[in-house]
């Protein structure tokens, strides 16, 4: 005969007769000891290994469906056969929980669950393939969709959302101005730190000014300006217009007759052109500060001196190229934020994804414009 | 009444959002096993007072105690523990959009329970059947109706058998097939595992079909203005105002 623990005596188990064994459960059998309850039966029929068992239930005052969960997987690991597995004696209320929770068929039924097994590598790549070119096709008429609203809000100035529009470049434009101020002034600094070391070898300690400001103005600034801003505002854009879309605001505009574009993307990007070259004039002249820090105190430049190579340095084209290649990333930047935005379906884990593509295709799409500006320029100039 | 200690005592509850008083030191009891309703009209304090009753926010001032235990000075810790007698259906069933209804039942059951991995999917089988959803278990929250992922929803509350439970307008947005269908899910598990259920609603039908007892709360008294049961409550309350309520008319 064996029993359970003296403190907490909720079955007992005894061989009635050859490989017949009869447990009986006593007490409450709820969430907090079936599992118990069930590991250590299943040890008992897995070490006695009995031909027939039965479970006497006279003494259950309360069994909820964790009791049920029990006796389903005695059933389970117990042995099989007619008549092998007998429950005995359920009062009438563990009668009505069995019922209720429909142990005949349950005891029947052995699906497991499935995970979502993924297709074969040919049906993924297909699916792939379609879900790539609605993409792309759905980004194309987005594109036509921006350009008409564009279009119509340069013919109807009025139609513009102008405060939206002002809220927009603040939180674009004038809240990025310390960080991108910060970063362009470290990469001033590094910049001419590093090129100073080799130039000072050859005395030519004057261009470094020359260096930091043509590479600025031309190259690092407007794409330091526009990573961060993709980062910054790129992504908040899309997680705006997704989290709009999934909790019914978007339609909410529609239905109420507005241009969900005009509404909330033309505002978005409108803000984004005029205020990343601004961002961007801001990280030239802090690069160049920072340079001149380097110039000043490294090089023993005087800071008018600097200035002057600076000066001389820069033509007006270099200048405006960069700015005007600013404004395109600020285009960019907005349109593929507020297109994830748009692309979003679904709940919360579809928002995130959105808010990491925007930054990620965003990112992309300005060095892949760099790199045909740059192209561009030298068959050009 | 048994003089045994109520399942949940709120005493002397004082909500307020920044300066504006919400409720103004409320008091009640809901005895074990009890389906008990807390109803008025919108902006009354509903929601806010079940907040502050599953801890969610710290009240103002004023205790509440579950099982004897306050939960406002009580530990984290502890808090945590406590936490394991509650199941809350909140109003959207609140699943979990990434999951299927199989793991996101399975979520509790595999934090709080050491079933063996067969069982556990027995039990999410159980659990879904009693909620009639079963064959759903590798649904998608988004492929379901409303009323669907409600009782989804309910069947994760339940997962580990807690019990109290607590409903947040458990008929918001169902047709009213839906709504009677949840009500009598609400009263077949009341009865078949005697857990506690604390309901928020002004749904008045189903106030009928489930409440055994009610308080009703109103915006201006910011507090509980009318305790008891609703039949008797519609027909002999002194107050026109809470008699309006039950019979669904408009104030004059």
């Amino acid at each position: 005969m064996t029993r359970s623990d003296a403190q907490e005596r909720d079955y007992e188990a005894r061989e009635t007769a050859g490989g017949q064994w009869t447990f009986a459960l006593t007490g409450r059998i709820d969430a907090g000891n079936a599992s118990r309850l069930l590991s250590e039966i299943n040890h008992l029929l897995r070490e006695k290994k009995p031909l027939r068992v039965t479970l006497d239930l006279s003494g259950v005052q309360y069994m909820d469906d964790f009791g049920v969960l029990l006796l389903l997987e005695l059933k389970r690991h117990g042995p099989t056969g007619e008549g092998a597995f007998r429950i005995l004696n359920p009062g009438p209320k563990i009668q009505e929980i069995l019922d209720m929770m429909d142990f005949e068929a349950l005891a029947e039924e052995h699906a497991a669950l499935k995970k979502k097994r993924p297709p074969n590598a040919l049906v993924r790549l297909g699916e792939a393939s379609i879900r790539q070119f609605s993409e792309g096709r759905f980004a194309l008429s987005f594109l036509g969709d921006v350009c008409l609203a564009l279009g119509y809000v340069i013919l109807h100035p009025r139609s513009l959302r102008g405060e939206d529009t002002i809220q927009a470049m603040q939180r674009t434009g004038v809240d990025a101005v310390p960080i991108v101020g910060l970063i362009s002034l470290l990469l001033g600094l590094i910049m001419a730190f590093m090129s100073a070391v080799q130039l000072e070898q050859f005395g030519a300690n004057i261009y470094v000014a020359s260096l930091v400001s043509l590479a600025m103005v031309r190259e690092l600034g407007p794409i330091m300006t526009a990573i961060l801003v993709a980062g910054r505002s790129g992504s908040s854009y899309a997680a705006e217009i997704g989290t709009m879309k999934i909790s019914e605001e978007v339609d909410a505009l529609y239905s109420m007759g507005f241009n969900t574009t005009r509404f909330l993307v033309v505002p978005k990007i409108l803000a984004s052109v005029l205020v990343v070259p601004v961002l961007t004039l801001f990280s030239d002249l802090f690069a160049i500060f920072g340079g001149l820090i380097v110039g000043v105190f490294m090089l023993n430049l005087t800071a008018g001196a600097y200035v002057d190579q600076t000066i001389q340095t820069l033509s007006l084209f270099d200048v405006s190229w960069g700015f005007f290649k600013s404004a395109v990333f600020g285009l960019l930047i907005a349109y593929v934020g507020c297109l994830r935005g748009f692309q979003v379906r679904g709940g919360a884990a579809a928002v995130g994804q959105a808010t990491t593509s925007a930054v990620v295709s965003g990112i992309f799409l300005i060095i892949l414009f760099d790199s045909i500006f740059a192209v561009i320029l030298t068959y050009w100039g | 009444m048994a003089a045994t200690t109520p399942v949940i005592q709120v005493k002397n509850l004082t909500a307020r959002y920044g300066e504006v008083t919400i409720l103004d030191s409320v008091s009640f009891e809901i005895q074990e096993g009890e389906i008990f309703v807390i109803l008025g009209g919108s902006g009354c304090g509903k929601s806010t007072l079940l907040k502050h009753v599953i801890g969610l926010i710290p009240p103002y001032s004023g205790e509440v105690l579950i099982e004897g235990e306050d939960i406002v000075k009580c530990s984290e810790v502890r808090f945590r523990e406590i936490l394991k007698k509650f199941g809350v259906l909140f109003q959207s069933g609140a699943l979990f959009g990434s999951m299927t209804l199989a793991e996101n039942i399975l979520l509790p059951v595999e934090a709080y329970t050491d079933l063996p991995k067969a069982a556990m999917e027995t039990l999410v089988r159980m659990k879904l059947r009693l909620v009639h959803l079963g064959g759903y278990e590798n649904h998608l929250p988004s492929e379901l109706s409303g009323g669907m992922k409600k009782r989804a929803g309910l069947a994760r509350a339940m997962a580990l058998n807690p019990r109290i439970l607590f409903f947040d307008e458990p008929s918001a947005g169902l047709d009213p097939v839906s709504a009677a269908e949840l009500d009598q899910l609400i009263l077949k598990i009341n009865r078949s595992l005697g857990t506690t259920m604390v309901i928020v609603t002004h749904d008045l039908a189903s106030i009928f079909n489930v409440a055994q007892r009610v308080i009703m709360l109103d915006k201006r008294a910011k507090g509980i203005i009318a305790e008891g049961d609703p039949v008797d409550l519609r027909d002999h309350h002194p107050d026109p105002f809470v008699r309006q309520f039950f019979n669904r008319e408009a104030e004059e």
